[in-house]
């Protein structure tokens, strides 16, 4: 993002950063940049709070005026996020049709998610499943922690790694119909530390861990933090 | 230490092209300037969601009136919640809407754009796709970008 700011700016338009991560914008030195210190993944600090978000972009436009770039200058405010604090969510009956009991818990969670996607009007789900695949998804993960290779489930690294996002996307988007969460990252770790299709995406990057040379799938089918959090070192 | 707090301690010393910024300076007052917001949250259109994975340079057009977009980025590091339950905390297009309906702003473009963030290298982005939206938001009339991660 800072770098686009220097090609923008080169081209004659005014332009200004919110930056999330302080170093690096210390290092790639946009023009103009405003460091938030929000929770990463929301970066105007705040959902449905318009009067903040609103008063974060005045703070970022009140630097359109200065002219000794590089500036960096700060949000008065810090949010932090809640990945300690994960949410308390209530699971629907199980619909067990005698598959892996995470395929199991995903068809019951079907509604809450639907509830979700009307009442917002979006999703972040469909890079390799809908909805309705979700648990065929989880059958297939499973295979993974059971010696299976990524071949026999038809996932490459690349699907892999999308289809431990959509499973995500579907928990934690049926999980904001359960419980009634703002803080961030509590649903995140909810999913990975209280639901059978997030332990069981902990358990198979772990089985990756020792069997497969692909880092790619590795690294990012979960978050780095949740990770830790699973081995206990967070 | 919180999850935030550990992630951003492994990404503070990522190295960064070196480039000596430049300042554009606006030729009328914020209140008469048009602004567009360019993301590099990996949004998508509706139905087109994907993993766009670091090393894609490509931009991707987002219609000013669109709200049902979707979260392409390929990182999983980052709170994916909050974007679900206000598209603005990431891409705060209803924002500038009422700042210009305030008369805070001039007026908001009819289009955006989105990059994919967290990327290890930047040529293509510096020589190629970067330039390319920069002509496209000035041949829209566009004094002011807002720039926003995820």
């Amino acid at each position: 993002m800072s770098v686009l700011s220097h090609v923008f700016e080169r081209a004659g338009l005014a332009t200004v950063a919110l930056a999330s991560i302080r170093g690096q914008a210390v290092n790639a030195r946009p023009p103009r940049a405003l460091f938030c210190e929000f929770p990463l993944g929301r970066p105007l600090g705040k959902p449905n709070d318009p009067a903040f978000q609103t008063d974060v972009i005045r703070a970022a436009f009140a630097l359109l005026e200065r002219t000794d770039v590089p500036v960096l200058a700060a949000y008065p405010e810090v949010i932090v996020d809640q990945g300690d604090i994960p949410a308390s969510c209530p699971l629907p009956p199980r619909l067990d049709t005698g598959g892996h009991p995470a395929a199991a818990e995903a068809r019951g969670l079907r509604s809450a998610y639907q509830r979700n996607v009307d009442r917002y009007g979006r999703t972040s789900l469909g890079r390799v499943a809908g909805p309705d695949q979700i648990p065929d998804l989880l059958e297939r993960i499973a295979r993974l922690e059971d010696g299976a290779s990524l071949a026999d489930t038809e996932l490459d690294a690349g699907r892999l790694i999308a289809a431990g996002q959509d499973v995500r996307a579907y928990y934690e988007e049926a999980g904001m119909q359960l419980a009634d969460v703002t803080g961030a990252r509590q649903l995140e770790t909810w999913f990975y530390e209280s639901t059978e299709a997030g332990r069981l995406l902990v358990r198979v990057q772990g089985v990756l861990a020792q069997t497969s040379d692909d880092k790619i799938s590795r690294q990012y089918m979960m978050p780095f933090t949740q990770s830790l959090r699973a081995r206990g070192k967070l | 230490m919180n999850d935030d707090a550990t992630i951003r301690a492994g990404l503070e010393d990522m190295p960064a092209p070196e480039l000596d910024p430049v300042a554009t300076t606006l030729d009328a007052p914020l209140a008469e300037c048009r602004v567009a917001i360019v993301t590099t949250a990996g949004l998508t259109p509706n139905g087109e969601v994907e993993l766009w994975m670091t090393g894609d340079h490509r931009y991707q057009e987002l219609a000013g009136d669109a709200r049902d977009l979707q979260l392409s980025h390929f990182s999983p590091n980052f709170d994916r919640v909050g974007i679900i339950q206000d598209l603005n905390v990431v891409y705060p297009v209803d924002r500038l809407g009422e700042m210009a309906a305030d008369g805070e702003i001039g007026s908001v473009n009819q289009r955006h754009f989105s990059f994919m963030g967290a990327q290890l290298e930047y040529s293509t982005m510096i020589q190629d796709t970067g330039p390319a939206v920069a002509q496209q938001l000035l041949d829209d009339g566009v004094d002011v970008v807002l720039l926003t991660p995820v």
